[in-house]
């Protein structure tokens, strides 16, 4: 993959973090610059960092000024932030159950309608789309993907629900989402999974990475039931391929 | 071991410690003491590790009752009268509550939030490191919510040690200092300046989430839109109305307005104990000099031993103690509904 984006910028987010911003929009090879640097500062960590978080665009770094300064700090990311970007590795795959439709997926025949077909195609656009996680937010294990169908862009709803189910699975804008507790949010609610990406007693505690590789599968809703009582007695129900 | 009874407590107060690091990647908020020297130097009265699980008890009042033994306690951070049976306690000492005594505590004087260390810390099931509450991910230990009258810490059974004070630093007073950035390049100079010379208030509908900020519109260069990045505590993030939120311990690891600003490490817990309604100015400062004063901070907090004093002294200094805690915090009413914990990012 050709390089095309300049050298990321170092803006401060305080005195204790710096954001390393490779784009100001949504860019595949930004994030997986962003994906690279996580990992190379994972791989050889740098005194003084003391949590890193990518993010779509940007990787935060959070470090402390007391063993190292802001400027001696870019001057040692900068040189691993232009590397050019590691062959792609084998990423981890997961593929997740969904229940789409009824009291599991509100949206999904309005999604249906607005986009001028039927609610089983909606579904096989969904499901068959190829995504990453692009990165992790907002509520534990909430993840973003990128990947959506490009006919599966719409905006946001006008008026957020103020409490969506836990496992929600569902688009906004450009971006589809897997979501772990009950939250509020403006997408389009397609279906729910059984699946727990963040599960307080269960190893590991949050399934996914940001990096990961996911697909979708259709379930019907008696074996989300199923599938629901196995996750919250702690399986993982998610299937992992090894690539 | 003792037991440590909430007799009574008001909303917005929980258990909370140094935070929950490591995993913000995964969208795990770190949460945390609000106030975290006012924390470090209640542990340090009774011998714990500085960010040690404690109480954080919120604006209004509350008490603790000592049970199966004699339970040893400090007070330290926003002021307020406190006693054990009509005899007064001053803020920033220990004092030792025998079988069945109570410690009550008023309304803060000022700021917020005060913090009960308890000898030996508040014990129970840490997750990532951590006891810190944080309700909307189901965290915490022993109670993962805001704690109730009627809940109760085991603890260990007091010392029997003298009881100590500790001399604080001077309170820096003053504006609430800033480095500008990430996204100050959102704005035009003029709104930057808007920002910098403005008065400011906390809005009453501020949590530990984030404080709502009353004062002029910030106007957005190229709207109110930016692609999701990480936050920090002291993020001080302007949405579409244009009222800046500076964003807190329980805020949301990433967020999608721009950020004009961000608190400096040392300020977060004099922006935290700021009461809601009381005129304040913002300060933008160097990053040489924000450091310096973070280092600074972190120096004040590990010194902290050093300034323990033995308690038989304090009648000679406590009014000069009292005088000290209030410096700096403007003393202002606080509305009942303010510090409810919302639902709500």
């Amino acid at each position: 993959m050709a390089a095309t984006l300049p050298p990321p910028r170092l803006l401060p987010s305080g005195d204790s973090a710096v954001t390393v911003e490779f784009s100001r929009t949504i860019d595949d090879e930004a994030n997986q610059r962003v994906l690279a640097l996580d990992k190379a500062l994972a791989a050889s960590p740098i005194d003084g960092i003391t949590e890193t978080v990518p993010t779509y665009r940007s990787l935060l770094v959070h470090y402390d000024p007391g063993k190292i300064g802001f400027d001696a700090l870019g001057q040692t990311i900068l040189p691993i932030a232009i590397r050019p970007l590691p062959p792609v590795t084998k990423a981890r795959r997961w593929r997740i159950p969904v229940a789409y439709g009824g009291e599991h997926g509100i949206d999904l025949e309005d999604v249906a309608k607005a986009l001028g077909t039927t609610p089983d195609d909606i579904v096989a656009r969904h499901a068959g789309g190829d995504y990453k996680v692009a990165m992790i937010g907002f509520t534990p294990g909430w993840s973003y993907l990128s990947g959506l169908d490009k006919s599966l862009h719409m905006s946001r709803r006008q008026s957020p629900r103020l409490l969506t189910p836990a496992g929600t699975i569902s688009i906004g804008g450009i971006q589809a989402g897997i979501q772990c507790l009950a939250a509020p949010s403006g997408w389009h609610l397609l279906g729910r999974t059984p699946v727990r990406t963040y599960q307080l007693h269960r190893n590991p505690t949050f399934l996914t990475e940001p990096g990961d590789r996911v697909t979708f599968f259709a379930i019907d809703h008696k074996m989300f039931e199923e599938m629901d009582r196995a996750a919250e007695a702690g399986e993982i129900v998610a299937e992992q391929v090894v690539a | 071991m003792s037991r440590l009874i909430v007799a009574s407590i008001g909303p917005a107060s929980s258990v909370q410690d140094g935070g929950r690091h490591g995993a913000q990647r995964y969208g795990l908020t770190v949460s945390g003491a609000m106030d975290r020297l006012s924390l470090a130097a209640a542990n340090t009265l009774v011998g714990n590790e500085p960010f040690a699980a404690a109480v954080e008890i919120g604006p209004f009042g509350a008490s603790f009752t000592a049970r199966d033994g004699a339970v040893r306690v400090a007070i330290s951070g926003a002021p307020r009268n406190a006693d054990v049976a009509g005899n007064p306690v001053a803020m920033d000492t220990s004092v030792t509550l025998k079988d069945g005594e109570t410690l009550t505590l008023g309304f803060a004087r000022g700021g917020a939030f005060t913090y009960l260390a308890i000898q030996g810390a508040i014990k129970g099931e840490p997750v990532f490191g951590s006891l810190a509450v944080n309700a909307r991910a189901g965290l915490g230990s022993p109670y993962p919510r805001p704690l109730q009258a009627g809940d109760e810490f085991n603890v260990d059974a007091a010392s029997g040690a003298s009881e100590l004070r500790i001399e604080l630093p001077k309170p820096v007073s003053g504006p609430i200092r800033v480095l500008l950035g990430p996204q100050d390049d959102e704005f035009d100079e003029a709104n930057k300046a808007l920002f910098l010379n403005s008065e400011w208030k906390i809005s009453a509908t501020s949590d530990r989430m984030g404080y709502r900020l009353e004062g002029p519109a910030i106007k957005h260069l190229h709207g109110h839109n930016i692609v999701s990045d990480g936050t920090v505590n002291g993020s001080i993030q302007v949405p579409g109305n244009g009222a800046p939120i500076a964003l807190m311990m329980d805020r949301g690891t990433s967020g999608g307005y721009p950020k004009i600003a961000t608190v400096i490490t040392a300020d977060i817990g004099r922006l935290a104990q700021t009461s809601a309604g009381t005129a304040f100015r913002f300060k933008a400062v160097s990053m040489a000099e924000a450091q310096d004063e973070a280092r600074k901070f972190a120096q004040a907090i590990r010194s902290l031993p050093d300034r323990l004093r033995s308690a038989d002294t304090v009648a000679l200094n406590i009014e000069a103690l009292s005088d000290a805690n209030v410096a700096g915090y403007a003393v202002s009413a606080v509305d009942a509904g303010t510090w409810q914990v919302t639902a709500e990012p």
